[in-house]
């Protein structure tokens, strides 16, 4: 076809596969293509549709940020067809890749600013992208507080970075949703340790990502705080197939999450049609 | 050239025959034993094109089959270790010119809709793109309708030459054809000597007839307003889709409904990337693997095709409707949903709660 089929992926070699949780892992793949690996440039919060050719694609976002660009990064739960088969392969496997997709989060704008990332479940992926970007540029950011909240301590993905995380300068607020032993966390459900946390709103950006639930919560609690909506910003998921807004179904009235998203700011999402 | 021709009735075969020997040939007939009624067919010779009544199924299938071909792939096993698998991927397409015979003004607007969302976006769909580029359109001078059809509603009419490249008017004892664009002038001469001036007069009648036909009464041009008015309107909505049974034919009938699904399909060591319609009106269109579902029921998906079409597409397309008027969904609804109404209550409603 032409030199630019949005469809067509490329193909990439896995590196290395992390097993973060009984249902997440975490693949480190290379474009084969040296020079594209090279030159591919994109921003955090910007998605991938990965292939397992005769399964199909799914979307999963870049969840290593550019600042690190040995290889992309992808952290994908085990929840359908497609993920099935994706966890079935091992490094020097080939795998398909589209990116990449989407907005991605607006980072420049956020430079001076404070920042609290509340992320539950596989909903830290996105989030852990612009942390680590953050981490790289870190005397362009004020406070970084991290709450991040799962199931059991379990289910908690990215534990060998937890370090390097606190290392440079994040407060980081671990927190589960019952007791576990041997956790000396926190506990608690991640709107409840937003409150108990209450950072404030002064010159402060929130970024939130997790299931839709969390996120409701969530935003009730920002919104207690005295957040204003654009000070609010949420990455969202859909069901997707083409991932570059034709083939329909990623929609809430205008906008196309795959296209326009998946970052929106809380003043975005309240223009928007509710179907999410 | 005269840029004109003339197809007497009982010529139109031999002249679609010399037509076809040049550029395939697409015209409404009989589907095989009368399944679908009329559809777009290849054309072959002996094949008898219906031209006194719209199709069952619209020309979109030409331009946007009902399933094609993304890439094909081919795993390599690695001789040294069986386990390693590389792949092979083509994206090849082959695109042959067309010529659609017989469509109508509503069936070649519904291609505006696809232009707008394939092509203009700031990603380019090439398959379309190739096969629109390569696909011309003569087109009847349509009539006054029948009681489903709607196309003055929408900003068109059944005299609407927008987006053909040849124009058909019927007349007694055949077909005067004009060409309307450069690269549909080259099929004239083909299609037959140039008509008298008599015919031409003739044709001329008829087309400013149909340029006088106002084809459905309500203007359903500016609807978007009220839609976001009464979205949470959940009684409406219930009250307009109650029926439904979520079967799916408006959108398969519907010339500008262009969502499609992805799915791949292997054999042995091949496989192919398939692209094959698919429609908001079925639950699993936004199941997420989760259970999740952003449009759990019909409620919400018949509202977003109703809002698709009158509300958000204009919202991002400078106030073009992806809708035609061609009055399809309202002719194969098994249970007679009208979206004339459901639009124009909407607006009846708003106004009156305003």
């Amino acid at each position: 076809m032409h030199a630019h089929n949005p469809y067509l992926p490329e193909l990439a070699t896995i590196q290395e596969v992390i097993q973060e949780t009984h249902n997440i892992r975490t693949l480190r793949v290379t474009l084969d293509d040296a020079e594209k690996m090279r030159d591919f440039t994109f921003r955090p919060g910007q998605v991938g549709q990965l292939s397992v050719f005769g399964v199909g694609e799914s979307t999963f976002v870049i969840n290593s940020p550019p600042t690190r660009k040995d290889y992309l990064q992808f952290s994908v739960m085990r929840v359908g067809e497609v993920t099935q088969r994706i966890h079935q392969l091992n490094a020097g496997d080939q795998i398909g890749v589209r990116a990449p997709l989407g907005n991605g989060f607006r980072y420049e704008d956020m430079k001076g600013k404070d920042i609290l990332f509340i992320g539950g479940g596989i909903g830290m992926a996105p989030l852990r992208t612009l942390l680590l970007y953050m981490i790289d540029n870190r005397s362009d950011y004020g406070d970084i507080t991290v709450i991040y909240g799962a199931r059991s301590p379990k289910d908690l993905c990215y534990l060998y970075e937890f370090e390097e995380w606190r290392a440079g300068n994040i407060n980081l607020v671990l927190t589960v949703d019952a007791e576990f032993p041997g956790w000396n966390e926190r506990v608690g459900f991640v709107p409840t340790v937003l409150k108990e946390e209450a950072p404030s709103p002064k010159n402060r950006l929130a970024l939130v990502c997790g299931p839709p639930i969390m996120i409701k919560f969530v935003l009730f609690g920002l919104k207690e705080l005295d957040f204003e909506d654009h000070q609010i910003l949420s990455t969202l998921e859909k069901r997707m197939k083409c991932g570059i807004g034709i083939c329909g179904r990623c929609n809430m009235g205008s906008k196309y999450v795959c296209l326009d998203g998946p970052v929106f700011s809380y003043s975005e999402l309240r223009e928007m049609v509710p179907e999410m | 050239m005269s840029g004109k021709a003339f197809i007497p009735r009982d010529s139109l075969g031999a002249a679609l025959d010399r037509l076809s020997k040049k550029i395939e040939v697409w015209v409404p007939a009989m589907s095989e034993e009368g399944r679908w009624g009329v559809e777009f067919l290849p054309y072959r010779p002996g094949m008898r094109p219906v031209l006194d009544r719209q199709s069952t199924l619209s020309p979109k299938r030409v331009v946007f089959p009902q399933m094609e071909t993304l890439l094909r792939f081919e795993y390599i096993k690695d001789p040294d270790d069986p386990a390693k698998v590389k792949f092979r991927l083509d994206d090849g397409q082959e695109v042959k010119p067309q010529f659609v015979f017989g469509a109508r003004p509503c069936d070649v607007r519904g291609f505006f809709t696809f232009d707008r969302v394939f092509t203009e976006g700031p990603f380019v769909d090439g398959y379309y793109r190739n096969r629109r580029a390569s696909t011309l359109f003569a087109t009847l001078v349509c009539g006054e309708g029948d009681a489903a059809c709607f196309c003055s509603s929408v900003g068109s009419g059944p005299a609407d030459q927008a987006g053909s490249d040849l124009w058909v008017t019927p007349v007694d004892g055949g077909y005067v054809v004009e060409a309307l664009s450069e690269r549909g002038r080259e099929y004239v001469a083909l299609l037959g000597d140039a008509p008298s001036e008599l015919q031409e007069a003739a044709a001329r009648k008829v087309q400013e007839e149909a340029a006088q036909q106002q084809v459905g009464d309500p203007d359903l041009v500016k609807s978007a307003p009220s839609f976001r008015g009464r979205f949470e309107d959940l009684d409406y909505w219930r009250s307009m889709v109650s029926q439904c049974l979520g079967c799916g034919v408006c959108t398969y009938v519907c010339p500008t409904c262009y969502c499609f699904t992805i799915t791949d399909e292997g054999k042995d060591l091949k496989g192919e990337r398939l692209r094959s319609w698919d429609s908001c009106m079925f639950a699993q269109y936004t199941s997420e693997a989760s259970g999740h579902n952003p449009r759990p029921t019909k409620l919400e998906r018949y509202r977003n095709r109703v809002g698709h079409k009158f509300s958000y597409f204009p919202e991002k397309y400078d106030g073009m409707i992806a809708c035609c008027g061609c009055g399809r969904c309202i002719r194969s609804c098994p249970v007679s949903i009208d979206i004339r109404k459901v639009v124009q209550e909407l607006k009846e409603k708003a106004n009156a709660c305003a």
